[in-house]
């Protein structure tokens, strides 16, 4: 059964807190952390980006899953922070990781869920045997206004997927994609911050499209949320995957592993797929893990886990998310924030 | 930095290509069609260590005009375990905290960017050699639980 | 080959020009020393400069300065070695001369520093760009890698540093023509601006317009110019590594310590003969390396020749009496130049308050980059 060969994250070491947010707009800090259910974020540095952390996620991928990167026939990045807006992420990362020249590449855009829909077709692919291992990432530098409540959430960082037929670490039980039209967040051509439609970004986009998917892929792998040992929801802020997760009966037990999003920030495409790289840091062999994604405009993907008995074995190649996000960090001022994401204007 | 010139150093800048010479063993960064230890030309390519040692240091105040952002840098000469000399940057630190000893990883950063259309150029910066894996590791995953529920 | 001499020299102010073009330096100078040779005749014209195309947008200046001092259709091209090409300038008119080929050369060199271009981006062109300057390397970040690794192997401080600035800032009061012509203490360096840690502004020598001019000609034909001719006994030039991660000792100048070696054989004298040098002291640590590796000091020891005072005017061995790069300023393509310019005087006895006396033998080193070439000229007064 084709699974996930080999898994690695990236988070950028910068921080900053909700609290130091919330100051520089003359906001109650209490009330945002209880709101929004977030403490800190990740902040990348001025050398750092969707092509950056890919490649950092994509080497631990490779790492754990000991497979020489010649065997790599597709490398697929989702973001909706590609540095180039004509040109691929995907070709650095692939010379980077030393993957090709025959290899077919990829850059995926669709808010949120660039991500597992990256991950999805990587599976397709090695499942119709045209590839023998395909890297799917999720890596963004989200971007959020000024003042705007994406601002305490959007975050950094990302992790990677390599897809393989044999001995995967992890086994791919079943997929399933739910999508409709939906404008509820969205950043036109040449806008630097996205926008959104406020409220109207919760119960019609988040909430519909998450309970869809995951309703649709339990019944159709006729397992029940008890069956799990853990469940990873898209975190755009720490409150949704918990509400929804809620109403879906899974328990606090089953999402907290992966619910990285109170000292990780919304990493966009890297969320959810960095929630069940936490997962799988901890997982055990047999452990049924279910995640799903979200992106704005709007659509889920969900992917049923088995967990096998290489996990264990492979993950110790590779630094944890949890070590990742507890580890050496810097704590930035709203000042060096502004300069870091360029939201200064300098003479060229 | 025109393009060509850019995408022709790609196998050292992306992939830290080197040459080892096959007669005197120098590990020349970037490779070098000739050994300037010994002249010799029976070099082979090889890919050095994502990690080494900082052996000279310096922090950057005034820098050129495309690295204003970034100062104050620090600026290091770092020496793989395969013998090969580099100069890179060290970052996610704070620069007075570099030392000549200092162990580091090597990781793929965004060097520079030609003004605000040009091209991105991408290579290795050094980053202080963060504890992975053994007691460190298991101190820092003993604190999970805690975070999670903050 | 036939002996050489220096037979005039010319000089312009160093500092800001902001009135002066290049060519109107280049006039100044090259005038200055064929008014004092009493000549209107050149067979050619060396112009030493590092990167007019960069600071200016000019190149080709060979005929250009050439046609500006009135001399159209002398042979005239510019050399380039950095911050050495006014030494390569005297050197290849020395060669010139030498080989019969020429009998009267002028030998100039001149930069336009302060016309509004990124400085530190064309001075670091002088070092890798592929290795070095791609990473944000600048020139004091350079010698700063260098006086960390000096101060590592020979427990160099930032106070050894400052006695440079200190000692070459009292030269330079004396030289009506330099850059700085005032003092100043230790602490007024160490508390100057960081540039590039532990390099702080006063260490570093400033950016400055300038330009300087030699005639040289056989010694045999040197009374038709002047009755105190200076003879070139040596000549000699080196390189090492363009970036610093190749060299085998970060803290040593192999090419300075070459061209020491191969000017010092040439002229059949050795460091203790020589009486008065102008040393490459565009950072305060070069010019401790540059005596280390020249034989002025013992290795290891040049770090202290500055506060003793053996390296000041007055002391064993006066370096940088003009004031060196420090204190009268670096426009780089004429440093080399103005260097033979200081040591044609000093050893004519034209160096006022500055005079070395009884000064026989002068040694001028002259380099590039962080010493990928160096160039070493042993002057002799007859
Ligand atoms: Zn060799």
């Amino acid at each position: 059964m084709a699974g996930i060969a080999g898994y690695g994250a990236f988070i950028p070491r910068r921080r900053i807190t909700t609290e130091e947010i919330a100051r520089q707009w003359g906001k109650d800090p209490g009330t945002i952390q209880r709101g929004l259910m977030l403490k800190e974020k990740s902040v990348p540095g001025f050398d750092e980006d969707t092509i950056t952390i890919s490649v950092a996620a994509g080497r631990a991928a490779l790492a754990r899953a000991g497979v020489s990167p010649s065997r790599v026939g597709a490398v697929y990045i989702g973001s909706e922070s590609h540095p180039y807006a004509v040109k691929p992420s995907g070709t650095v990362v692939a010379e980077a990781l030393g993957i090709g020249p025959e290899v077919h590449v990829a850059d995926f855009e669709f808010a949120c869920k660039a991500g597992t829909e990256a991950m999805f077709v990587a599976l397709a692919l090695v499942e119709s045997g045209r590839v023998d291992y395909a890297l799917a990432v999720g890596a963004d530098t989200s971007q959020g206004a000024p003042d705007d409540a994406l601002e305490y959430s959007a975050s950094a960082g990302g992790a990677a997927f390599l897809f393989g037929r044999d001995d995967p670490l992890v086994e791919v039980v079943d997929t399933i994609s739910f999508t409709t039209d939906t404008p509820d967040f969205w950043r036109r051509e040449g806008e630097f911050y996205p926008r959104h439609g406020g409220r109207f970004t919760g119960e019609p986009a988040y909430f519909k499209h998450v309970t869809e998917a995951t309703t649709r892929i339990l019944d159709k792998t006729g397992l029940k949320p008890e069956d799990f040992r853990f469940v990873v929801f898209h975190m755009p802020n720490g409150k949704f995957p918990l509400s929804v997760g809620k109403s879906l009966g899974f328990t606090r037990e089953q999402i907290d592993p992966g619910w990285v999003v109170p000292t990780m920030g919304n990493t966009y495409s890297g969320s959810s797929p960095t929630g069940l790289a936490a997962v799988l840091d901890v997982a055990d062999p047999d452990d049924l893990i279910l995640i799903t994604s979200f992106g704005s405009g709007a659509g889920s993907d969900s992917f049923v886990l088995r967990a096998t008995g290489l996990l264990p074995q492979r993950r110790g190649l590779a630094p944890s998310v949890r070590s990742m996000l507890d580890g050496p960090r810097r704590y930035v001022t709203y000042g060096e924030y502004a300069k870091y994401r360029e939201k200064i204007i300098v003479n060229d | 930095m025109p393009s060509p010139r850019y995408w022709r150093e790609i196998p050292s800048r992306y992939r830290l290509e080197a040459t080892r010479c096959g007669d005197c063993g120098r590990v020349s960064y970037p490779p070098r069609r000739i050994c300037p230890e010994c002249r010799s030309t029976d070099g082979e390519t090889i890919e050095l260590s994502h990690e080494g040692r900082v052996l000279t240091y310096t922090v950057v105040h005034v820098p050129p005009d495309d690295f204003l952002m970034e100062a104050p840098y620090a600026l290091a000469v770092v020496e793989t375990p395969e013998g090969a000399r580099m100069m890179v940057q060290v970052a996610d630190c704070d620069p007075a905290s570099v030392e000549a000893g200092m162990m580091v990883a090597l990781e793929f950063r965004l060097i520079r960017r030609e003004g605000k259309g040009g091209i991105l150029c991408y290579g290795y910066k050094a980053v202080p050699a963060y504890p992975m894996g053994g007691e460190a590791e298991a101190e820092l995953r003993s604190k999970e639980s805690e975070v999670a529920h903050a | 080959m036939r002996e050489v001499a220096i037979v005039a020299a010319g000089m312009t102010h160093f500092g800001e020009l902001w009135g002066a073009s290049l060519r109107d330096l280049f006039v100044e100078a090259a005038q200055g020393a064929l008014t004092a040779a009493g000549t209107d005749h050149l067979d050619a014209i060396y112009v030493g400069n590092m990167s007019a195309g960069q600071f200016v947008g000019q190149e080709h200046l060979g005929p250009l300065m050439a046609d500006h001092l009135g001399m159209a259709g002398v042979p005239s091209v510019r050399v380039e070695s950095a911050c050495a090409s006014g030494g390569v300038a005297l050197r290849t008119a020395f060669l010139e001369v030498a080989s019969g080929a020429s009998d009267l050369v002028l030998a100039a060199g001149v930069e336009k520093m302060n016309d509004g271009a990124d400085v530190t981006a064309i001075l670091a062109t002088a070092s890798d760009q592929e290795t070095e300057v791609y990473h944000g390397a600048t020139f004091p970040g350079l010698y700063a890698l260098i006086a960390r690794a000096h101060m590592a192997a020979h427990g160099t401080t930032e106070e050894d540093l400052a006695w440079v600035s200190v000692k070459n800032h009292r030269h330079g009061a004396l030289n009506e023509r330099a850059q700085f012509q005032r003092e100043l203490t230790t602490d007024q360096v160490l508390s100057s601006a960081l540039v590039s840690e532990p390099l702080r502004l006063l260490h570093c020598s400033p950016v400055s317009d300038g330009a300087a001019a030699v005639l040289v000609c056989p010694l045999d034909q040197a009374s038709k110019y002047t009755d105190h001719p200076v003879v070139i006994r040596g000549t000699a030039m080196a390189t090492a590594s363009l970036a610093l991660t190749d060299r085998r000792d970060m803290a040593f100048l192999d090419s300075v310590a070459a061209s020491g070696a191969r000017a010092y054989e040439m002229a059949g004298i050795g460091p203790e003969q020589v009486d008065v040098a102008e040393v490459h002291d565009c950072f305060s640590i070069a010019e401790i390396c540059c005596i280390e590796a020249l034989g002025f000091a013992p290795l290891g020891e040049g770090r202290h020749c500055a506060r003793t005072g053996e390296t000041a005017l007055g002391g064993r061995i006066p370096v940088n009496t003009s004031g060196g790069l420090k204190s009268k300023g670096h426009p780089v393509g004429a440093t080399g130049i103005a260097q033979a310019v200081e040591l044609f005087e000093q050893l004519t006895g034209a160096s006022g308050d500055r005079q070395v006396h009884g000064a026989e033998f002068g040694l001028a080193q002259n380099m590039g980059g962080t010493g990928a070439s160096s160039v070493v000229h042993i002057f002799q007064a007859v």
